[in-house]
């Protein structure tokens, strides 16, 4: 965790104090909704369908146990005992009372999180790799950069009022779990080789990327600089986000993201401009220095790991004789760079759970777990799973025993019913149609561990509107809520990736109406298990061999014809 | 004459502000502000005016252009169309840190309330709010944060800068 010092504590605490005097003006009336509107929504409050949304920030996905008590308290308290992880690494509380946030802000100050800059048009949350500082094939810890970004984006007095809203994700090793390809910007940190311009060998430098994004116009990034030394990656954002500011669309919100402007610009040209821009900034005060990286470093707390042995026979001979430990294993634990420990994933995907759901007793449940099992610290990933991430492995079978009551031992990270969605039409004023419910029925479909172990990694993402806040142009298999004359319908789209292979699927053909999405994708399935050439193959593998035209020709003409041999009896086959 | 806040307090205004399309009724006398455009046009004769000169830019200028220029104006206006248009704060950046601009500059149209602090930190150190703002309440605007992360115009050290000198060993006398 990094640990506030007094001055971060006193800007968190100012910044309460403000918004406490802006909503106590606008109840009073003098302040009217419009102009009230851009204060809340950079203090995370949205105007939703049923109540206000409160967004709160858990800046990089870390998260102590003490701050996951608070939340749980806030949940309980001013909500109705359940919060939201998002796609962002965040937590969405639906019902608060538009009075009473200031004091929810209050509470949250106390353990040192805020719900700064978690909406509007401005610098959001920066997210990360949900495995960083454990993860074996890491390069360099990326939460100490994201740290750093998130001081310089914090109240930053030029970029408070971009053209629209601005995402920063940050990779440290050498798979991309930050989906940095589909953000506003995406920094992928790493070392510097021998004969590298402006770099001594194994200093941090950055590629930075420009422009991905997913929404209506989805589109990967741009690589504009392929080694960024370390001291200059702040005055190199502010030369980005300059440009933006200066030069993005400002008369048509789905053309004002930065993507639209290095498109139309081309991303030559916009790095250009960035460059020109950077010239005038380079080696000015916003140039970092190392007692600062130093001093960053050294204000976050890190496990005190054990010396162990990196084989377990305890954990050998549980995996032998426990079929559902061994599944779940299989699925839920990961690697880590220290020998005895492993990273643990706790699903938040339940069969008929809402995706990314919480509710306060499970959170107050997962704090005790963190303390004892995993040095009382914990991660949101980007596919709403909570992360022990510092467990012993000689611990995991303990640690299983006591998650699954809780239901939070499903054994399915990775794989189909670990689906990432949005809040959809249930809750968001945005939403065509609901996520949530096709989310539960999929679930509900593929029930089966055997079978979705059969089925092997997939990922299916669901976004009820064009904003994508699920994700879905880059699952394996997409659905977004479209409306037609007033009623939901669901376009499937396949060949979607996240990742270093990042990809954006591609419609299949006619959207379909919720009841027919199980149908639609135990069709795909059972193509996919018919086609692929060995059980290594993943969906998106095939989907990459073949193209999308065998699964859109069965899905869409298959109800003349019965398979020959079920897809169950493929799987097993 | 109207009421400004300049300097963190409220005070009287004398400079007029000269709309596009009125450059014909141009007064001889006193303080007027011209858009950029009527500056570019005739900037000859309006040297010849008695009076100061003041420059009106909107936000998607370019200063650039008006770098040599730009210290013969006695007030640069930045008129924002709307509260939240953000291009103002750059433009302000702009003309103080690369231009080296060190007259007054004011932030005119939709000024309100909560964007002083922003703004101020930018560069202005004028506002003319809007006609319904009520301008003494809104100086407290100024003290919402004791501290700010980034360099900016007030103070170009960032906070980074001026902890790890205030941490350095100081020098015998």
């Amino acid at each position: 965790m990094y640990l506030y010092d007094e001055i971060d504590q006193r800007i968190v605490n100012e910044r309460v104090q403000q918004f406490r005097e802006q909503t106590r003006r606008y109840l009073a009336g003098a302040l009217s909704a419009d102009e009230f509107r851009p204060l809340r929504l950079q203090n995370g409050l949205y105007v939703e369908r049923h109540a206000p949304m409160l967004r709160i920030a858990i800046p990089y996905g870390l998260l102590s146990s003490v701050q996951l008590r608070k939340l749980a308290h806030v949940a309980r308290t001013y909500d109705r005992g359940y919060g939201h992880f998002s796609t962002r690494q965040n937590l969405q509380l639906n019902w608060p009372s538009m009075e009473r946030v200031p004091d929810i802000l209050a509470e949250l100050a106390q353990v040192q999180m805020h719900a700064i800059q978690t909406s509007g048009s401005c610098v959001r949350n920066t997210t990360t790799d949900h495995f960083a500082g454990v993860a074996p094939d890491e390069i360099v810890d990326s939460f100490v950069w994201c740290e750093l970004i998130r001081q310089w984006s914090t109240l930053h007095p030029e970029f408070a009022y971009l053209p629209r809203k601005f995402k920063i994700a940050v990779s440290g090793s050498a798979a991309d779990r930050a989906a940095t390809w589909v953000h506003d910007i995406g920094l992928h940190a790493q070392r510097a080789v021998r004969g590298m311009a402006d770099a001594e060998p194994g200093e941090v430098g950055f590629r930075v990327i420009v422009g991905g994004g997913l929404g209506r116009t989805p589109i990967i990034g741009h690589a504009i600089r392929e080694f960024l030394p370390w001291r200059h990656l702040l005055s190199y954002l502010d030369a980005i986000l300059r440009v933006y500011n200066r030069y993005g669309r400002r008369d048509n919100k789905y053309k004002a993201r930065i993507k639209i402007l290095v498109k139309e610009l081309t991303p030559a040209v916009f790095a250009q401009k960035v460059e020109e821009e950077w010239s005038q900034l380079r080696d000015g005060p916003s140039t970092l220095i190392e007692d600062e990286v130093k001093r960053i470093e050294s204000r976050f707390t890190r496990p005190a790991y054990a010396a162990l042995q990196a084989g377990n026979p305890l954990v050998e001979a549980m995996l032998a004789a426990d079929e559902a430990f061994a599944s779940w294993h299989r699925r839920n634990v990961h690697p880590h760079k220290v020998p005895g420990y492993a990273a643990v994933t706790l699903s938040l995907k339940r069969s008929g759970a809402a995706p990314g759901d919480a509710s306060a007793e499970q959170m107050d449940a997962i704090a005790g777990l963190a303390e004892r099992y995993s040095f009382g610290e914990l991660r949101v990933s980007h596919e709403q799973n909570l992360i022990l991430a510092d467990v012993r492995a000689s611990d995991l079978h303990a640690l299983w025993r006591e998650i699954r009551p809780l239901g939070l031992a499903t054994p399915n990270i990775g794989l189909l019913t670990n689906i990432i969605a949005c809040p959809g039409g249930d809750f968001c004023s945005l939403a065509n149609a609901r996520s949530i419910p096709v989310a539960q029925a999929v679930q509900r479909r593929f029930d089966d561990l055997d079978y979705l172990h059969d089925i092997g990694e997939l990922d299916l993402n669901i976004s009820g509107c064009m904003n994508s806040c699920g994700h879905h142009h880059v699952g394996h298999i997409g659905i977004l809520g479209v409306d037609k004359q007033g009623e939901e319908y669901y376009q499937v789209s396949i060949g979607g990736a996240q990742g270093a292979h990042a990809s954006l699927g591609r419609v299949i053909g006619p959207a379909f109406s919720q009841e027919q999405v199980p149908e639609v994708i135990e069709k795909l399935i059972e193509v996919y298990l018919g086609q692929r050439d060995s059980e290594q193959e993943r969906f998106i593998d095939t989907v990459r061999r073949i193209g999308i035209e065998p699964f859109r020709d069965y899905v869409y003409e298959s109800h003349h014809q019965t398979p020959r041999r079920s897809a169950r009896q493929l799987a097993a086959a | 004459m109207s009421r400004i806040i300049r300097h963190r307090a409220v005070v009287q205004d004398n400079w007029q502000l000269l709309e596009q399309d009125r450059a014909g009724s141009l007064p001889f006398a006193g303080d007027v502000i011209v858009p950029a455009a009527l500056w570019m046009r005739e900037r000859a004769a309006l040297s010849f005016r008695l009076g100061r000169i003041g420059l009106w830019l909107d936000t998607n200028a370019d200063p650039g252009p008006l770098a040599p220029d730009l210290p013969r104006f006695g007030v640069i206006a930045v008129r924002f169309a709307s509260a939240t248009d953000g291009r103002g704060y750059t433009l302000a950046r702009l003309l103080r840190e690369r231009h080296a601009y060190r007259g007054e500059l004011r932030a005119i149209g939709e000024v309100l309330h909560d964007q002083l602090f922003y703004l101020w930190r930018c560069g202005f150190d004028a506002f003319a709010l809007r006609a319904d703002q009520d301008a003494q309440q809104a100086l407290a605007a100024f003290d919402a944060f004791s501290e700010a992360y980034q360099g900016s115009v007030e103070r170009p050290e960032p906070l980074f800068r001026r902890r790890a000198q205030s941490k350095a060993p100081q020098r015998p006398a």
